[in-house]
């Protein structure tokens, strides 16, 4: 069993995760006691906490248990994406086939076959479910359907399963923070980004950014989260990753444009189908899909960055 | 006590995991499902697949589930000796005869009654029988001669969004899906004829249905 290597700088940046997130517990209580309105604040706190430890304990022990937990959080994202689009009764198979598609694409990941991963969602499975749709013969909405599916595999298969590909990262390529480093980095700055834009647009939003979208998306929110992101990115690269100063604030950068274009995306989406949230699994949050959004263009993103100046080597095939 | 037993430990291990992880359940109006354990009634929903009558139950605690009583039709669940037994010891399952005629209604019901008076919850699908394409089928008068045998009993009337497209009447695969419960205020008999109560009834989970709807389109 290939075990996870944790460094000191991991499990440094973990408890300082917990000790912020219970400081801002903490703060919210003193305020409710102060008798301000910030009851959806705690909740959402509360909520963080959960998620890390989940991630915690998912990402805890060895590379198998670390990839299960990520297949799981796809399913959950594919699920979700399923359950509020509109989907044909006679495609009830079609579905069935995208969902066998999430274990085979992770069992790919699992045994570091990384030039397969590339190719086997958008290609292969691509055209098995385009295969598998004429098999059902009903030419009615037959383009739509088929693409709401495979938008579906695209978002909450292939993009979520960068952060298992993240994870078999081999460790000399990183030996302050191994992969699970490279993972937390890219979970904190994506999940950052999502608060300062939020919170910058609280405190000094005037301009909308795309007001059909999202009409609480301001120019001046997406300008703070980038350059909040930078700086962040700038701070905590050294400590867990091997990136240079130049780098990081690039990275930074790039993640943050990405993190505010996956949250608009999915927002379109959500538009499109009438709905507020994905889902009411996460209490405060919504679904897996309303908070993993942005990470469906960051975690790619921030994979090929990666492999990109370090030109490291994962694939075991040709 | 066996069947007890058994039943708190299949929902716990199977059913419970398997409603929450692998389709998962979105309820709307929480606070009507938590006055039924203070207040145990009827509750009554649409029908369009097996998959309700396990999600209905997953909805409360383990031990709560050991005094909820599904009816089922005697004819489909009960017609040998093996399911009968199966169903009685794993939902709890209060047999009932769709083809009896000419026969007194004390009678036909007095399994239902009686665990009604011990303070338990029966579930009962109105329809008579599943639906397909998610079509609500007029409710049959059998609701309505129970509550007014019981007429302290609250009725709880709730609608199912969902399971049809998990399980449809027409097919034995599953395919995941996220389903809602929507609950509203609990309703008792009110003197009127057992038909135009069952009418009632119908009228209310069809609303709960058009809320749903609309939210659908908002």
């Amino acid at each position: 069993m290939e075990h996870l290597i944790i460094t000191h700088n991991v499990k440094l940046f973990t408890v300082g995760l917990y000790i912020f997130l219970f400081a801002l517990m903490g703060l919210f209580k003193v305020m409710q006691f102060m008798k301000k309105d910030v009851e959806n604040w705690l909740i959402r706190t509360r909520s963080f906490i959960f998620i890390a430890l989940i991630f915690t304990v998912g990402l805890s022990t060895n590379v198998l248990c670390a990839i299960l937990f990520i297949t799981l959080l796809s399913y959950l994202a594919l699920k979700e994406f399923f359950s509020f689009m509109p989907t044909r009764t006679t495609d009830r198979r079609v579905l069935l086939w995208a969902y066998c598609a999430i274990p085979i694409q992770f069992y790919i990941i699992y045994i570091h076959w990384a030039t397969l991963f590339y190719l086997f969602i958008p290609l292969y499975v691509f055209l098995l479910i385009s295969m598998r749709m004429v098999m059902v013969s009903n030419t009615e909405g037959f383009l739509k359907s088929l693409a709401t599916i495979q938008y579906g595999l695209m978002t909450s298969v292939y993009a979520l399963g960068y952060l298992a590909l993240i994870l078999i990262i081999p460790f000399k390529y990183n030996p302050v923070g191994g992969s699970v480093g490279l993972l937390l980095f890219i979970l904190l700055v994506t999940v950052s980004n999502d608060f300062m834009q939020m919170a910058c647009g609280k405190a000094f939003g005037k301009h909308k950014i795309i007001p059909k979208v999202s009409p609480n998306k301001t120019w001046e929110g997406f300008i703070g989260g980038v350059i909040g992101s930078t700086l962040l990115t700038i701070l905590i690269a050294p400590y867990l990753t091997p990136l240079t100063l130049t780098q990081s604030a690039f990275a930074g950068f790039v993640l943050a444009i990405a993190g505010f274009f996956g949250d608009v995306t999915m927002s379109a989406v959500k538009r499109d189908m009438g709905i507020k949230d994905t889902s009411s699994l996460i209490p405060g949050h919504g679904g897996v899909l309303d908070r993993f959004d942005s990470l469906i263009f960051t975690a790619p993103l921030f994979f090929h960055f990666f492999a990109y100046i370090n030109t490291i080597v994962i694939t075991k095939g040709g | 006590m066996f069947a007890n037993l058994v039943r708190y430990l299949f929902f716990l291990i199977f059913v419970k995991p398997f409603i929450y992880l692998v389709l998962g359940v979105n309820v709307i109006g929480a606070e009507y499902l938590q006055k039924i354990s203070k207040e145990p009634g009827v509750i009554i929903t649409n029908h369009n697949s097996h998959v309700d009558i396990l999600l209905l139950m997953s909805l409360f605690s383990c031990g709560q589930i050991l005094k909820i009583h599904p009816v089922a039709a005697a004819d489909y669940f009960c017609n040998t000796k093996l399911k009968a037994f199966i169903f009685k010891t794993l939902l709890g399952i209060i047999p009932l005869d769709r083809k009896v005629k000419r026969m007194h209604k004390e009678d036909i019901f007095k399994d239902i009654n009686e665990s009604l008076k011990r303070g338990e919850t029966i579930i009962i699908f109105p329809e008579g029988t599943r639906g397909e394409d998610n079509t609500i089928k007029s409710f049959k008068s059998g609701i309505g001669h129970i509550a007014q045998m019981n007429p302290d009993v609250p009725v709880y009337p709730m609608y199912i969004n969902g399971p049809d497209r998990i399980l449809p009447k027409t097919d034995f695969l599953w395919v995941p899906f996220i389903c809602d419960v929507y609950a509203t205020e609990p309703v008792k008999y009110d003197n009127t004829s057992p038909k135009e109560f069952a009418e009632k009834l119908h009228s209310i989970v069809l609303n709960l249905r058009d809320e749903h709807k609309k939210k659908e389109e908002l």
